[in-house]
């Protein structure tokens, strides 16, 4: 058996030395955007991993980026941990968080586990706003500060972007390691079939269990990045419509394709920017566009691309089908 | 002689209905064990309580002598019990290999070394043998879910024996299969029964396939064991041919 590049990771290795260099002459804002569409891919990775690849409903993803930003905010402002700590804790906590709310996801499925974590989404705005003591409420949390790591000072913009594309290309790596093991493939069989997979040894529990939090971990690892990003929070960015905008980003991106959270963050989070330019009308074109794609590619953007070399290969099989008609045509003659 | 199943006292009422009403009966090393009886006579919820799909109101699975009662499915077939379904159960959109590499991974080392092992879990040698056996080799990377219904109950059937299961419980095989399919299966499944010593227990309406595959038949009506027996003993029994055959 010939060893192929898998093409995902293909993408992955190539696209990180072109983002390394490519913004080097951004401004500051330019900066800030692709970080942030960087944060946002990998919060949307988690999220493609628990519905696209496992097929369960979680409209909570921004509620884990709010995890994830306050632990990293409170641990590196109030108690001076290191960035590199307050991310693990990040991940950590979001990760026991996210195994407590698959739980739900054991005993119900589609809308009924939305609604479930559509209201802890809810549950972690609330606590965000109200509860001053901890997070600021609406005051939030100002001067974040960005990270040192290893006496490099990461507090500009381009530094930042860069330490920001190195975390990406490491937990898309590691999120690509996953998929392609034996567990991804277990995550797909509960998505296609849990029932058949349970009569394959398919430990149901537990991956979907795990499914949840690892997912729910990319949100807390994409928070613990998002509050030295902005280097202030506050809880807007993590109410209920943000766990929407998620949901959106995968499903348009194309839900359970591994680049999928890239190209949907893209739409999500860059697009609008670029579309300042059309003043006012940015959300009427933002949203046509969003709703011309869904029209025609529901699989989303990368579905549409799959789709493309299903007729390819269509095309060609019909070919081969006219070039032997001749032979069929002979054979009806004699 | 070694008893792979043993089923003892099985009974599953939904509320006042007594679908399975004390059932006994084993299967034997090696074995093809049919399980015939008309429709609604309680085949399937049997099936659904030996396997752990629904709890059973009373009884006691054994497995090679030790009780399984209660199990969950991803347990027993940790333990070796096997199973298609009556309605087709593939993953469609995963490829016919990626199926087959699915149906004997979790039997490979733990969750753990799993996560860090390769990404077939060894196992892309077993499933293109499995396909071969199967002669499924044009359609190996072809998704499941564009394969033809026969196409797809073979690789149901090939999926319960990539794990090398001890028993193998065939919920209606032939259902739905047209005769060159039936008999390709019916032709493979006595090549691993033979080849492997495979244990196998049959639920099916198609008598021709049951009275030919099975070396002995139990008869159900009612939720309760009528007769059980050779094929031959079976057909010659009077209230067998009053409850089922017919005339």
């Amino acid at each position: 058996m010939t060893t192929r590049l898998d093409p995902n990771l293909a993408v992955i290795l190539l696209a990180a030395p072109i983002l390394w260099f490519a913004p080097a002459g951004f401004k500051a804002y330019g900066l800030y955007v692709v970080s942030l569409w960087l944060v946002m891919s990998i919060a949307a990775m988690g999220l493609n991993l628990t519905l696209g690849y496992a097929g369960l409903k979680s409209l909570a993803q921004a509620g884990f980026i709010g995890i994830g930003a306050y632990t990293t905010a409170i641990l590196t402002k109030t108690f001076g941990v290191s960035w590199p700590l307050a991310f693990l804790a990040s991940g950590a906590l979001s990760f026991a968080v996210g195994v407590v709310l698959g739980f739900p996801a054991l005993r119900v499925k589609f809308h009924y586990l939305a609604f479930v974590t559509l209201a802890f989404a809810m549950f972690v705005f609330l606590v965000a706003r109200n509860e001053e003591w901890l997070t600021g409420g609406v005051y939030g949390f100002s001067n974040i500060p960005r990270p040192v790591i290893f006496g490099l000072d990461l507090s500009r913009a381009l530094p930042f972007y860069r330490f920001v594309l190195v975390v990406t290309v490491v937990l898309s790596l590691a999120m690509w390691w996953l998929l392609r093991s034996p567990w991804g493939r277990a995550f797909l069989a509960l998505r296609e079939n849990w029932m058949r997979a349970a009569s394959l040894g398919v430990d149901i529990r537990t991956y979907t269990l795990m499914a949840f939090a690892i997912g729910s971990a990319w949100g807390g690892f994409a928070g613990a990045l998002y509050a030295p990003l902005v280097e202030f929070i506050d809880p807007a960015p993590f109410a209920i419509s943000a766990s929407f905008v998620m949901l959106l980003t995968v499903v348009v991106g194309g839900s359970g394709f591994f680049l999928g959270p890239f190209v949907g963050a893209f739409l999500s989070f860059v697009l609008p920017e670029l579309l300042r330019v059309t003043g006012g009308w940015y959300l009427v074109v933002y949203a046509s566009v969003v709703l011309v794609l869904l029209v025609i590619c529901p699989t989303g953007i990368l579905g549409l691309v799959e789709r493309a070399r299903d007729r390819l290969s269509q095309r060609r099989a019909a070919a081969l089908r006219d070039a032997a008609r001749p032979m069929l045509e002979g054979s009806e003659a004699r | 002689m070694t008893r792979v199943l043993e089923v003892k006292g099985m009974k599953k009422y939904f509320g006042g209905i007594r679908a399975v009403d004390g059932v006994d009966f084993h299967v034997n090393q090696g074995e093809i064990l049919g399980i015939i009886g008309p429709n609604g006579c309680g085949k399937s919820t049997l099936f659904n309580c030996i396997l752990g799909q629904l709890t059973p109101t009373d009884g006691e699975v054994l497995l090679e002598g030790r009780p399984v009662t209660g199990l969950y499915p991803s347990q027993l077939n940790r333990l070796g019990v096997s199973r298609t379904f009556q309605l087709l159960q593939v993953f469609p959109t995963l490829s016919v290999r990626e199926n087959l590499i699915l149906a004997g991974q979790e039997h490979r080392g733990t969750k753990l070394t799993r996560l860090f092992g390769r990404g077939d879990a060894g196992l892309t040698d077993a499933a293109n043998r499995m396909i071969a056996f199967f002669k499924l080799e044009h359609l190996a990377d072809q998704k499941a879910g564009g394969l033809s219904y026969g196409q797809q109950k073979l690789l149901d059937a090939a999926m319960a024996f990539m794990a090398g299961p001890k028993l193998v419980l065939l919920d209606e095989p032939a259902g739905g299969v047209n005769l060159t399919m039936l008999a390709a299966l019916k032709e493979r499944l006595e090549a691993i029964n033979r080849e492997q010593g495979a244990t196998f227990v049959v639920i099916e309406h198609n008598m021709d396939f049951v009275m030919s595959l099975c070396s002995r038949v139990v008869v159900m009506a009612e939720g309760r064991v009528l007769a059980q027996g050779t094929p031959a003993e079976v057909r010659a029994d009077p209230a067998v041919v009053e409850a089922y055959l017919g005339h």
